[in-house]
């Protein structure tokens, strides 16, 4: 019953927990880039936790061990014309390294977004093994369950700082049948408004991205419903489409080259366009705004949560500023609660969220 | 030996009812003045939920008008001890809101404004009190919904709904309450405001969010809420399709999903139901159907159609022996009319019954159905099925008379056995209802007591006193402990249909 690889990571972990020596946790290091510096006094690699334990296209529900590779998964959906519903980021070039555990951990989304739902909305069940190194399953392999709090979708977006991902399982969606790209040139301020908009409308949307002048938006589904959709939206089919959304995904478009810091800003998608003397580019019909330079993080801060959001320094060489908004007392409280919950030894990836 | 135990019974009272004074002297304080029900007369509305099997009469209820007057609750409360329990329209049939002797009853009812619509950003900021379907009816000028509908809708309250995580009969394709909110406002235990999510659509830090919904009164007191609206789909296809058997219908499930199609809605009924809705309703079913179906697929109209066509082929191939498809709106109404009364029509064959809610791997359909009706025959007892094929989430409906002693009692150990059945083939014990105090034990089936002591742990991160909802959701591990142990027990002795609790 007990899977070797897991048991002899409990064993490890109780080990560094009791000598207090600090782990970073690593899949295949594409998002090492991501959140504060990585650190630990000893890696804990996962890559050799790989493979597919149970898919079924029928049930829509996908469970794969933390070390398999990305694109191994998506190869398995695609043969059965399904996929990863919330686009997951590959990042660092093909073949990518990129892991479902560093995925899940990382909570990064893709375009698709804000129309399909984030990685926490499909993640049905995960297993961890804590910082008392004890294996524990939250959730599980059904679409609905309510049973105990919601501590699998926790896991999602917490960079490894409450458990190690050991396995997760995932609702999966058909893929749309067909996809078309319209191209419309527009400013910021008509492309945000555009896009909220149409989000409004009984429309097929699956991304909405804006940059240079130029908004595009992906339409996903059967054929007829998205020759309806064009007849009442305009704009001019980009043939590029798919590749776009891809490059911006994994952010190979050329705004994110160079080495500048970028920043994200995750606002509320109706906020008019912010800091307008900077460059940027628009993703998620609004919701994220990314700038690239050394800006002042305070007055990007304020901007983002008076936004009714919050900014990152996502990759930059120097993230003295921290990666993350800092938090509020009250949400940094219960932070501090779970953290010594999960990890009370405080070995998990130390200080790659905050400063715990 | 007797008389020890009635003088501490005694003491407990007293305990009791100086308690009482000193938490009525409390909140009697609360300026403006809070809404307080002290007298018996004014309680028994309160002394249950829609899990109606079991009752308490709270110490107090309160009720109040803002998040100020609940924060003033949950903080004399915490200094005084005294555990809270929250209740939003007592819909919730798992028994989650019951109160306790021994503790303030929060009722969030006035709280029920409608605080804003924006339909440009697609959300609206609600207060806990609001009815489900107020939100859709305001929403809908702007061609907008909040699509979770749990069947209750009507009544239940969107601070409910969060608390539960409620589903409903579309959630195939729109999701349960937790993939529909944007933001959840709630006091914890210290009386501080946790800003749970925003309007962006992900915030900093661990999801908590995620922790507070569904968390059955157990993490915060909600205050607020920001819930996603969705555009009202142009065109709605509903089809009804009748099958002479249920593994039929159920292979016709998987392969409506395994063609692409995600359906908004998949829908089914057994015989026990289809013959109490025709009796009720005099809907016209073909005579001698074992399961119907009920599938609506929506988008815009070309795309529905099409899918409807496609749904229609694949009841057929699956041998279905009728399949209907609503014309127009009243036809579709009709339709859905079988499912939506399938509760009252059932309320017909008796006036007691007990809803189970276990959630199993889709495939498994026809199999747990088959372990529903044998250890209904084992117990005696009659059970319908109605429920969310496309989600593999099963609603078995144990008949019972409350009046023939015993029947309650093996009623709730059949449920007991179908969830514990419903575990083994890797599904939950609750899909949509939540556990409240109705299936702490089936818990302890479920997850192992490190896992139960990591719910503890959460808890502990926003009550660190324990204050809030104490008991429900979350069995103690000492619970477990003894539990488990008499399911070794019973597994190894005969008369294992005694009822033991």
């Amino acid at each position: 019953m007990a899977d070797p690889f897991v048991s002899a990571l409990c064993e490890r972990i109780k080990a560094s927990a009791e000598a207090r020596r600090t782990l970073r946790v690593r899949g295949g290091g594409t998002k090492d880039f991501y959140g504060n510096a990585p650190r630990g006094d000893d890696v804990l690699e996962m890559g050799a936790h790989s493979g597919i334990v149970a898919y079924e296209p029928k049930e829509l529900v996908l469970t794969v061990r933390a070390g398999t590779p990305l694109e191994e998964v998506e190869r398995a959906l695609a043969a059965e014309r399904q996929m990863l519903p919330f686009d997951p980021p590959h990042f660092a070039g093909s073949p990518s390294a990129a892991t479902i555990g560093g995925v899940v951990a990382s909570g990064l989304s893709g375009p698709r977004r804000p129309y399909a739902g984030a990685v926490r909305d499909f993640v049905l069940g995960t297993r961890i093994v804590n910082g008392r190194g004890e294996a524990l399953a939250f959730g599980g392999r059904v679409i609905k369950n309510v049973a105990g709090y919601d501590v699998s979708r926790l896991m999602a977006g917490a960079l490894g700082t409450l458990g190690v991902i050991t396995e997760v399982s995932f609702k999966v969606l058909p893929r749309p049948a067909s996809e078309v790209t319209l191209a419309f040139a527009v400013a910021q301020a008509a492309a945000i408004e555009k896009a909220n908009h149409w989000a409004g409308k009984p429309l097929p949307l699956s991304a909405a991205a804006w940059e240079a002048g130029v908004l595009r938006v992906r339409l996903s589904g059967a054929p007829p419903a998205i020759a309806a959709a064009r007849a009442k939206m305009g704009g001019e089919e980009d043939p590029g489409g798919g590749a776009y959304w891809e490059a911006l995904r994994d952010q190979r478009l050329a705004f994110f080259s160079g080495g500048a810091p970028l920043w994200r800003l995750s606002v509320a998608q109706t906020t008019p366009p912010l800091l307008p003397e900077h460059a940027q580019l628009v993703d998620w019909g609004g919701g994220l705004r990314w700038l690239r330079g050394e800006l002042d993080a305070a007055a990007l801060r304020r901007a983002a949560q008076e936004a009714g959001g919050h900014a990152t320094l996502f990759s930059a060489p120097d993230k003295r500023a921290g990666a993350f908004q800092p938090l509020a007392p009250a949400i940094l409280k219960i932070h501090r609660r779970l953290k010594a919950a999960f990890d009370p030894a405080g070995i998990l990836n130390p200080g790659r969220m905050y400063d715990f | 030996m007797a008389a020890r135990a009635m003088e501490s019974f005694d003491d407990a009272r007293a305990a009791t009812a100086d308690s009482r004074a000193r938490v009525l002297a409390r909140l009697r304080a609360v300026r403006p003045p809070l809404a307080i029900v002290a007298d018996e007369e004014g309680l028994r509305p309160f002394e249950t939920d829609a899990f109606i099997a079991h009752r308490e009469t709270p110490m107090l209820a309160v009720l109040p008008e803002d998040e100020a007057q609940a924060r003033d609750v949950v903080n004399a409360c915490r200094e005084l001890g005294v555990p809270v329990v929250t209740r939003g329209a007592g819909t919730g049939i798992s028994g989650g809101a019951i109160p306790r002797s021994d503790g303030v009853l929060l009722v969030m009812t006035r709280m029920k404004a409608i605080l804003a619509i924006d339909a440009h950003a697609r959300l609206a900021w609600v207060e806990p009190g609001v009815r489900n379907v107020r939100v859709s009816e305001a929403a809908a000028p702007a061609g907008l919904f909040y699509a979770p509908d749990p069947s209750s809708q009507s009544v239940c309250s969107i601070g409910g709904n969060v608390a539960e995580n409620s589903g409903g009969v579309h959630c195939l394709k729109y999701g349960l309450t937790t993939h529909n909110l944007l933001a959840v406002r709630a006091l914890d235990a210290d009386g501080d405001a946790i800003d749970a999510g925003g309007l962006a659509l992900d915030a900093p830090g661990f999801d908590l969010l995620a922790l507070l919904t569904g968390s059955e009164g157990n993490l915060g007191v909600i205050t607020r809420i920001a819930v996603r609206l969705v555009p009202l789909p142009e065109s709605t296809q509903t089809l009804l399709a009748a099958f002479p058997s249920v593994r039929q219908a159920a292979q016709a499930v998987g392969e409506i999903i395994g063609a692409g199609i995600v359906p908004a809605a998949l829908e089914m009924m057994d015989r026990v139901v289809i013959e109490a809705c025709e009796r009720f309703m005099k809907l016209g079913f073909p005579l001698g159907a074992e399961a119907l179906l009920l599938a609506e697929v929506d988008g815009c109209t070309a795309e529905a159609l099409d899918a409807s066509d496609a749904v229609r082929a694949i009841l057929e191939r699956c041998g279905a022996t009728e399949v209907r498809v609503a014309a127009d709106a009243a036809e579709r109404e009709r339709l859905w009319r079988s499912r939506k009364g399938a509760f009252t029509a059932l309320a017909t064959i008796l006036p007691d019954f007990y809803t189970i809610d276990g959630t199993i791997p889709r495939r498994c359909l026809p199999d747990i159905l088959d372990r529903v009706y044998a250890l209904a025959a084992e117990y005696g007892l009659m059970v319908g099925n109605v429920f969310h094929a496309g989600d593999g989430n099963i609603h078995p409906c144990i008949f019972y008379d409350a009046n023939k002693p015993g029947d309650l009692e093996r009623g709730e150990e059949l449920g007991g056995r179908i969830l514990e059945a419903c575990v083994e083939v890797g599904g939950t014990i609750t899909g949509e209802h939540g556990v409240g105090i109705e299936k702490l034990r089936q818990m302890c089936v479920q997850f192992s007591s490190a896992e139960i002591e990591a719910f503890h742990a959460v808890k502990a991160a926003f009550d660190p006193a324990g204050i809030l909802n104490p008991g429900k959701a979350v069995p103690t591990l000492r619970r477990c402990t003894e539990w488990r142990g008499m399911r070794v027990e019973a597994g190894r002795i005969p008369r294992a249909d005694i009822p033991r609790f």
